[in-house]
């Protein structure tokens, strides 16, 4: 596969042109904004927690392909999940953009979310993938400025 | 694109417009990225250099580095001698008066933070205004937010119409007797606009309101002369017009410059300097503090050589030729919109589709060899004003050819298979 199929495979093309829970959450108990002032992506991420498990997540803005896909994906991966759960989860995945999980190990305990890896040979699109994960992270920290890739 | 007067060129040089000689100028229009010849299409962000600018920025660093305008030995003057001569250069390629109305700066964002703030903050009171336009890059609107906060002026936005254009009655309407400054770009960079340059002047000065322009778009591709023009301050980059980063020029008629106070203390900009008083140099150097960029300066002397040995009226024709086939070209491709459609227009293409995000076009036809660029072009306003998060941007130079537009086009209908 070249690298342009990696980047934009089928998955991520499928959650371009219909991303899941792209919608608000009316009375959201955590909502975060996120920018990318590069590039003018913007995307708003909701929460539901109860008990410290997100019960409902769900994000509305406008971007590329890549950020739209990755926060579509992103949204599905962490309902059910605790907080802490979803605070490793970034983590990973941070890793796996930025090139630092290649090899083994590395990628295998974040299932879907390894689609996104092809992104790590494309430098200038990890801030695109990356942006929907800062604010989330930003949501649940309670953080209330906008979240920035930079 | 307007007509583009020939200039004098040195009567030894014959001009020439032979594009694979041209070509063959710029080194590094010859590598391959991702495996494909290179389709440079991003000179609105930097121009690539002739052999000309890089061999004498060697030399500069190989045989004659020294600082400028204070060594008495050999190299010292050779260096100060070379420096002058490329600001006398610059001087006639944009027909000033007079080689003191030259400031070398870093680039066009610093001449026009050298003019909000020196200009600006001496002249403005409160409730004076500035006016600017729709069109403006970020570094056209951000030195005059400054100076409103540290002043208490307005700033005034002259809108544009729906190809791109500025709406002249409006600015006619915006003018009036607290106008100090209107600061308006020659073209614009996100959307190709040629603004009506002299009409603008004209009527800024009726109400007694100096004129800056950003001219970082326009001297790359049309013959500037700033006395025709009328302008009291021009400001450009050396990197967009064939030159080294990291210099630029601000041109001022001498008259203002001569009112304006320093922007920078330090070396160079001083005659005599005591811990009571310091007098200031004369003009350039009171706006030159500190060892500047002499290399640069040097090189954007040999790029305007460059420049000088080319035949502008074929030059422009062939510009207008790549607008023309290119505009064509990309209307032809279903779903394609251009931004900006201005009558009198540049080379500069920005597009935008409804399902397929700019910067995902611009990873695609990278991976062609297709060098563009893809975001907001540091002009958010304008990108609010048309509804749109971003576009593609194709900004062509003289030494892009119409085989090159094929290219692009070829991998515009690339990404657009991928995104079905």
């Amino acid at each position: 596969m070249s690298e342009l199929d990696e980047l934009y495979q089928e998955v991520i093309l499928d959650h371009n042109k219909s991303p899941r829970n792209f919608r608000t959450i009316e009375n959201a108990d955590r909502k975060a904004e996120g920018y990318n002032p590069l590039c003018g992506d913007h995307v708003t991420v909701y929460l539901n927690l109860q008990d410290g498990v997100i019960k409902d997540i769900s994000f509305q803005g406008s971007g590329c392909a890549i950020s739209k896909a990755s926060a579509s994906l992103m949204t599905a991966e962490l309902k059910g999940k605790t907080a802490a759960q979803a605070q490793k989860l970034f983590d990973d995945v941070h890793r796996m953009l930025t090139g630092e999980a290649n090899g083994e190990g590395g990628a295998k305990d974040i299932g879907k979310l390894a689609i996104l890896s092809g992104v790590c040979k494309f430098p200038a699109r990890v801030k695109c993938a990356s942006l929907a994960w800062h604010t989330v992270n930003s949501a649940l920290k309670g953080v209330a400025e906008v979240a920035t890739t930079e | 694109m307007k007509a583009v007067q020939e200039i004098s060129s040195p009567p030894s040089r014959r001009r020439m417009f032979d594009l694979a000689r041209i070509r063959g100028d710029f080194p590094l229009l010859a590598r391959k990225v991702h495996g494909k010849p290179l389709v440079y299409f991003d000179n609105g962000a930097t121009s690539q250099k002739p052999r000309s600018v890089i061999e004498v920025l060697n030399r500069y660093y190989s045989e004659e580095n020294s600082n400028i305008h204070r060594g008495v030995h050999y190299l010292s003057e050779r260096a100060t001698a070379a420096y002058e001569a490329a600001r006398e250069k610059i001087r006639r390629f944009v027909n000033a008066r007079r080689g003191q109305e030259i400031i070398f700066v870093r680039g066009t964002t610093e001449a026009i933070n050298l003019v909000a703030q020196s200009y600006g903050r001496a002249s403005l009171k409160a409730g004076d205004e500035i006016v600017i336009s729709a069109m403006e890059h970020h570094s056209n609107i951000v030195p005059w937010q400054m100076l409103r906060e540290q002043v208490g002026a307005r700033l005034r936005v002259i809108p544009i119409n729906h190809d791109g254009e500025l709406v002249l009655e409006e600015y006619r309407r915006l003018l009036n007797e607290r106008t100090k400054l209107v600061s308006v770009t020659h073209i614009s960079n996100a959307l190709g606009t040629i603004a009506p340059v002299k009409e603008i002047v004209k009527l800024a000065h009726e109400q007694g309101a100096a004129v800056l322009l950003d001219g970082a778009q326009a001297v790359p591709h049309m013959k500037v002369d700033v006395q025709e023009i009328g302008c009291d301050f021009y400001a450009f980059s050396g990197h967009k017009m064939f030159g080294p980063t990291g210099i630029g020029i601000l041109y001022g008629r001498a008259e203002l410059l001569d009112e304006m106070p320093p922007y920078q203390g330090g070396g160079d900009m001083i005659s005599v300097v005591t811990f009571e008083k310091t007098h200031y140099n004369v003009l350039p150097y009171k706006f030159e503090a500190g060892t500047p960029h002499i290399a640069g300066g040097i090189g954007l002397g040999a790029a305007v050589d460059y420049l000088d040995g080319l035949d502008w009226a074929r030059l422009a024709a062939h510009e207008h030729d790549l607008l023309t086939y290119a505009t064509q070209a990309l209307s032809n491709i279903e779903g394609l919109r251009i931004i900006g459609t201005a009558r009198e227009k540049a080379g500069v293409i920005s597009f935008v589709f409804d399902h397929v995000h700019a910067h995902d076009v611009g990873t695609i036809l990278d991976q062609e060899g297709v060098a563009v660029r893809a975001g907001h072009h540091c002009a958010m306003p304008v990108m609010q004003r048309f509804g749109v998060p971003a576009t593609t941007r194709a900004s062509f130079a003289f030494y892009n050819t119409r085989e090159e537009i094929d290219v692009l086009v070829k991998a515009i209908h690339r990404a657009l298979k991928v995104f079905g």
